[in-house]
C-alpha cells in the first residue's frame, strides 16, 4: 500500500494533493451513494414488516435488485420543465439540495483520524452547508412556477428554520461541555468520564446528561429531513411533493438521494455528538468505524420506525412544537448545564 | 393536577412510546403476504367472476332469449337479440356482454330461470386493445365449454342453499 502510493506520488507530482484528495472524496460518495440506494430499501422492507407484509421481493434475490432498478427507471424518464419554470433556477434547485447534502460528509470523522477535513469549525460549517440545503428546497419550489411547490417549499422553509433553532440550541449544549467545534474532539471528549474508566464507556456519552437534548436533536433532525411525522411538506393528500411536484426523471432523483443522503447525515451526526462516534461502548472492546456504522443503523432504524408509526403533525403542532416545547426546553438545559459547569459536580473537567 | 399529568406525560411522550410498541411489536409478527401469482386464496363456490353461457348435457345451448337477465342487468352490459329458429324455438342471434361496463354484481346470473348464464371463479383475464373485453356470444359459449366441469360441480355444491 505504502509503495503504491509512493508510486502515485511520484506519477502526479505536483498534482498528487488535488488527485488524492479527490480519491478520498471518491472514497466517502460511493459508498454513500450505495447507503443511500439500500436506505430505500430498507425503509420499504421495515415499513412493510411492521404492516406484516414483506416489502419489494420480485428484483433479484430478496428484492435486493430493487433500488437499481429503481434508479435505471428514473435515469430514463424525460426531464419535464414546465413551459414557464425559470429553467436555469429549475436545475439549480435540486443540484443544491443534492450538493450540500454530499458537501456535509466533508467534515464527518469516521474513525480515529479518518476524517476528510479535520477543521476545527466542523460543527459550523456543518450548520452551515444543512442551512444552504434550504435554499434549493426555495429555489426549485420558486422556479417551478407552480403554486403548489410554492406552497411546498415555504411549508420546508419555515419548518427547517424553525428546528435550526431548537437544533442549534442542543448543538451548543454539547459544545459547552466538549468546549470545542472540532467533531473529532467532540468525540473524544466522550470517551473520559468516571463510568468511561470503568469500562462502561456507554454512559460517558453524552446522550445520558444531554439526554432530553439528544431527543430534541434526534426530532428535530427528522423534522430538518422533511421526514414523517414531520413530511406536511410533500403531504401527498394536500400538496402531492411539495417543491418538488414539477420535478421528473434525474432531477427528481437528485432530490431524493439528497433527503435520504441527509437522513444518513443527521444520524452520523447524532451518533458524533451524542452516541460517542467511533467510540466501543464498554472497556474491552477496540474502537473502531463499525460502531459508529452500528449506532448510524440504530437511529436510521429510529427514522423508519417513527414513519411507520407515527400519523403526521398538523402544521401549527409543528410550529407549536419547534417553538413553544423545544426552544423553551433547550434554553432550561442550556442554564441546568451551565449551572452544573460551575458547580463542584462538574463531570466534564 | 390533571393539567401537570397531563404536561409530564406529553412531555416524556407516553403515547408514542406506546405506538412504538405496537409497530415493534409488528415488526415480529408473522407476515400475511399471499404472493400472488404463485399462491391464491381460496375461492368461493359462488365466486363472482368471468360469464360464461352454458349448454345441456346433449349440447343445446340453454338460453332461451328471455332478456331476463338484460332487464335485470343494472350496468346495462348484456345486449341480447332473438330470433325463431328452424324447429321453432326462441333462440339468442346475438348475446353481448360489454366486460367493461359489467360491475359483477351476478344479478344476470340469479335472474336467469336455466342456468344458461353463469359467472365462473376465472378472474385473470385481460384486454390488450379497446373491444378485447367486450364478449360476444361465440366467446360466452366458449368459456363455458371449456369450464363446464367447474361449473356444474359449483352449482351442485351450492344447490341445497337455494
Amino acid at each position: 500500500m505504502e509503495i503504491l502510493l509512493q508510486t502515485l506520488q511520484t506519477f502526479f507530482g505536483p498534482a498528487w494533493p488535488l488527485v488524492w484528495t479527490l480519491l478520498k472524496i471518491f472514497g466517502i460518495i460511493l459508498p454513500l451513494v450505495l447507503c443511500v440506494a439500500y436506505l430505500t430499501l430498507a425503509e420499504r422492507k421495515v415499513i412493510g414488516w411492521m404492516q406484516v407484509r414483506i416489502g419489494p421481493n420480485r428484483v433479484g434475490p430478496l428484492g435486493l435488485l430493487q433500488p437499481i432498478a429503481d434508479g435505471l427507471k428514473l435515469v430514463f424518464k424525460e426531464i419535464v420543465v414546465p413551459t414557464k419554470a425559470s429553467t436555469g433556477l429549475y436545475f439549480v434547485g435540486p443540484a443544491m439540495a443534492f450538493a450540500t447534502a454530499l458537501a456535509a460528509w466533508a467534515v464527518v470523522p469516521f474513525s480515529e483520524g479518518y476524517v476528510l477535513a479535520n477543521i476545527d469549525a466542523g460543527v459550523l460549517y456543518l450548520l452551515a452547508m444543512t442551512s444552504i440545503g434550504i435554499y434549493g428546497v426555495i429555489i426549485s419550489g420558486w422556479a417551478s412556477n407552480s403554486k403548489y411547490a410554492f406552497y411546498g417549499a415555504m411549508r420546508s422553509a419555515a419548518q427547517m428554520v424553525s428546528y435550526e433553532i431548537a437544533m442549534g440550541f442542543a448543538l451548543v449544549c454539547v459544545l459547552m461541555v466538549s468546549a470545542s467545534l472540532n467533531l473529532s474532539d467532540i468525540v473524544h471528549g466522550q470517551a473520559k468520564g468516571a463510568f468511561a474508566e470503568m469500562g462502561l464507556g456507554f454512559l460517558s456519552w453524552n446522550w445520558l446528561p444531554l439526554l432530553p437534548m439528544f431527543l430534541v436533536y434526534l426530532i428535530s433532525g427528522i423534522a430538518e429531513t422533511n421526514r414523517a411525522p414531520f413530511d406536511v411538506v410533500e403531504g401527498e393528500s394536500e400538496i402531492v411533493a411539495g417543491h418538488m411536484v414539477e420535478y421528473s426523471g434525474m432531477a427528481y432523483a437528485l432530490f431524493f438521494l439528497g433527503e435520504y443522503a441527509n437522513m444518513i447525515l443527521v444520524s452520523v451526526m447524532t451518533s458524533i455528538f451524542f452516541l460517542g462516534g467511533w467510540l466501543s461502548p464498554v472497556g474491552f472492546l477496540p474502537d473502531s468505524f463499525v460502531w459508529l456504522a452500528g449506532k448510524t443503523c440504530f437511529i436510521l432504524f429510529l427514522f423508519l420506525w417513527f414513519r411507520a408509526t407515527f400519523p403526521r403533525y398538523r402544521y401549527d403542532q409543528i410550529m407549536r412544537l419547534g417553538w413553544k416545547v423545544f426552544v423553551p426546553l433547550c434554553m432550561f438545559w442550556l442554564l441546568f448545564i451551565g449551572v452544573w459547569m460551575m458547580s463542584p459536580l462538574n463531570i466534564w473537567k | 393536577m390533571g393539567a401537570l399529568t397531563a404536561f409530564f406525560k406529553s412531555l416524556f411522550l407516553k403515547e408514542l412510546f406506546q405506538g412504538l410498541a405496537v409497530t415493534g411489536r409488528h415488526l415480529f409478527v408473522r407476515k400475511i403476504t399471499v404472493q400472488f401469482p404463485e399462491e391464491k386464496t381460496p375461492q368461493s363456490n359462488r365466486f363472482r367472476g368471468l360469464h360464461a353461457l352454458r349448454r345441456y348435457p346433449n349440447g343445446e345451448e340453454r338460453c332461451i332469449a328471455c332478456k331476463l337477465c338484460e332487464a335485470v342487468c343494472p350496468a346495462m352490459a348484456i345486449t341480447i337479440e332473438s330470433a325463431e329458429r328452424e324447429d321453432a324455438t326462441r333462440r339468442t342471434t346475438r348475446y353481448d356482454i360489454d366486460l367493461i361496463k359489467c360491475i359483477y354484481c351476478g344479478f344476470c346470473e340469479e335472474a336467469c330461470p336455466v342456468d344458461a348464464i353463469v359467472m365462473t371463479r376465472i378472474f385473470e383475464y385481460h384486454g390488450e386493445k379497446p373491444g378485447d373485453l367486450y364478449y360476444t356470444k361465440q366467446m360466452l359459449l366458449a368459456v363455458g365449454d371449456k369450464n363446464e366441469v367447474q361449473i356444474a360441480k359449483d352449482r351442485a355444491q351450492d344447490a341445497p342453499y337455494r
